[in-house]
């Protein structure tokens, strides 16, 4: 479980947000939305343990972030950053090093560790690309991969930054079913996502933050409905009932006041 | 419990591992046998297994070459080693401890040293103080002015300057220490014996840090992904960056401080070892201590043999292959900044 409480979180001495309260539930996609420069990437940061808290607290499984060593807290929790870089290692040997935080002496992975990278590179849907160079994959690839070292990492937590940017459409599918088939194994799943499309369709809960705070935090339609998220972003919002059943939500520039 | 074999790479990884280490061997071989004085194998053989001491060749061969290849092969794997770990901790091709002052740190240390006559353990301590303050400097430059790659290199370059005139100056004081030899400042072996206390704790010392790199492998493969990703697999990435610059000190400041300013090992050799076996730091380690060791060996015999009996420093050879090998890198890099 992760809990922010009065949490104050910003870069040097300078708040992005402030007094942020939540308590974020497994088994659930969860996506931090809202305008650049509101803060969602600061909060993940924060979550994470690579910013530390101006003030309040970030609590992971009851007890304060900061009391975890990084090995411990990585047992508990994964997190993906944004831009991530593109080292010269393989495929497997990246999702293997999702196991990084469960190496004791002489430093060598053992048999469960490659068991473990080898059926999260096959839960991805990513056996194929085992022995191919991270250098080598499609953005779409890569992002797999990267999923299945956060799933080999095996946490409750997974928190992802922006993990669909500059993505193809088809990519950006894949890795939201992804997303949401590691809810299903119970894990909670936080990711900052720009898409409203993508957050609509695939988020469970959706917290959007603007003006240093939470605006509007629930399930993405009833955003919709009550008008939080045309007021954060700006936008119109227009319901869309499909032919075979269900609905969807299009979004169109708000009329400027 | 021994690593799964995840592919037949492996295996291939593992086979030119094999021939890197045969190619050691032979390079050791070479370099005790051959010199002014040729040694057939049969006197080689007589004098290695019967531990004869005494003999003509047998004085040769235990006072003066086996500490002098022992020297080449730690000097070439420990430079190259320090090489490997600089450019994954720094992410940068073309940092190497030659060339970012780390080289020039130890030897300002030795120099000063042999000003007040120390040797021994006090030595390679002082080098290895050298090198870290050089490295923590260049680091530390970077990472508060938050330079890019190329200016974190053109620092080292500036700091390696300032060093070697403060040495340079020492040196014009105080002419008759050995460090004002060519051979220290270019790199050699000729100097080398097993006397003095000089030599045997040096190589002690690289023998170790080797081995922590090697087992250190899986940090440097984490750290190479970047310092965000990195902290989220659960590698505490400041102290474990800092615990890495401090082992590539100890590499270079123990090899400088029995071998001299030897320039760009620590550059070709983690290059070529990764086009051959790749970058995964738990082959790219030992695959560039052996061709490290290899290649320092072979320069320094052919700077023995070439105009025998007379002797060249066997860092002038390593000049005349490294600093062209610099050049390609660099325009390489450049070339991918303007593509990227």
């Amino acid at each position: 479980m992760l809990e922010f409480q009065r949490l104050a979180a910003g870069y040097g001495k300078r708040p992005v947000l402030q007094n942020i309260n939540l308590a974020l539930s497994p088994g659930q996609v969860t996506v931090l939305g809202g305008l650049n420069g509101c803060g969602k990437s600061t909060l993940l940061k924060t979550a994470s343990g690579l910013l530390r808290p101006l003030s309040g607290q970030v609590l992971l499984d009851g007890k304060p972030l900061g009391e975890y060593s990084a090995q411990q807290r990585a047992q508990r929790m994964a997190y993906l950053p944004q831009g991530r870089s593109v080292p010269e290692l393989t495929a497997f040997r990246m999702v293997l090093h999702g196991r990084f935080a469960y190496l004791g002496f002489p430093r060598q992975y053992r048999r469960e560790d490659y068991e473990a990278a080898r059926a999260a590179l096959e839960w991805v849907g990513g056996a194929a690309l085992a022995e191919r160079s991270m250098a080598a994959l499609s953005g779409g690839e890569r992002q797999k991969v990267y999923i299945a070292m956060a799933l080999a990492q095996d946490t409750g937590i997974i928190l992802m930054d922006e993990p669909t940017t500059y993505l193809d459409i088809r990519a950006r599918f894949e890795v939201m079913d992804l997303a949401r088939h590691l809810a299903d194994l119970g894990k909670t799943v936080v990711l900052v996502l720009h898409d409203l499309d993508l957050t609509m369709r695939y988020a469970q809960r959706v917290i959007l933050l603007a003006d240093g705070g939470i605006a509007a935090d629930g399930a993405p339609a009833q955003l919709c409905a009550d008008g939080s998220v045309q007021r954060v972003y700006g936008v119109e919002t227009v319901r869309a009932e499909l032919p075979g059943g269900g609905e969807e939500y299009v979004f169109r520039p708000g009329s400027v006041s | 419990m021994r690593d799964l074999p995840t592919s037949s790479s492996d295996r291939r990884r593992r086979l030119l591992l094999a021939a890197a280490g045969l190619c050691l061997l032979i390079a050791a071989l070479l370099s005790v046998a051959l010199g002014a004085v040729r040694l057939s194998p049969a006197d080689l053989w007589r004098c290695l297994t019967a531990g004869d001491k005494t003999s003509a060749a047998g004085r040769i061969v235990w006072y003066s070459r086996l500490p002098r290849t022992a020297a080449c092969l730690a000097a070439g794997a420990g430079l190259a080693v320090a090489g490997c770990i600089l450019q994954a901790v720094l992410a940068n091709p073309l940092a190497a401890p030659n060339i970012i002052g780390v080289n020039a740190g130890a030897g300002l240390a030795v120099t000063i040293c042999c000003v007040f006559s120390a040797a021994g353990w006090v030595m390679s301590g002082a080098a290895f103080l050298g090198a870290l303050a050089a490295v923590a400097l260049v680091a530390g430059l970077g990472r508060a002015t938050g330079a890019s790659r190329l200016t974190v290199v053109l620092s080292g370059v500036a700091v390696n300057a300032l060093l070697n005139a403060v040495s340079e100056t020492l040196r014009a004081f105080f002419p008759d220490t050995a460090m004002s030899s060519v051979d220290f400042r270019v790199g050699g072996f000729s100097g080398v014996t097993g006397a003095g206390g000089r030599l045997w704790p040096a190589v002690l010392i690289i023998l170790i840090g080797v081995a922590a790199a090697f087992l250190l492998s899986n940090e440097l493969d984490v750290l190479s992904m970047g310092e965000t990703t990195a902290h989220g697999l659960g590698l505490p990435v400041r102290r474990c960056r800092a615990l890495l610059l401090a082992l590539a000190a100890l590499l270079a400041g123990a090899s400088v401080s029995f071998c001299g300013l030897l320039g760009f090992v620590g550059l070709i050799v983690p290059h070529l070892s990764r086009t051959l076996i790749g970058a995964e730091s738990r082959w790219l380690v030992p695959m560039s201590a052996l061709c490290g060791g290899a290649l320092v060996a072979l320069c320094d015999l052919a700077a023995r043999l070439l105009f025998a009996p007379y002797e060249l420093p066997a860092g002038i050879f390593l000049a005349f292959l490294g600093a062209p090998f610099f050049l390609v890198l660099l325009i390489r890099q450049r070339g991918g900044r303007t593509h990227a």
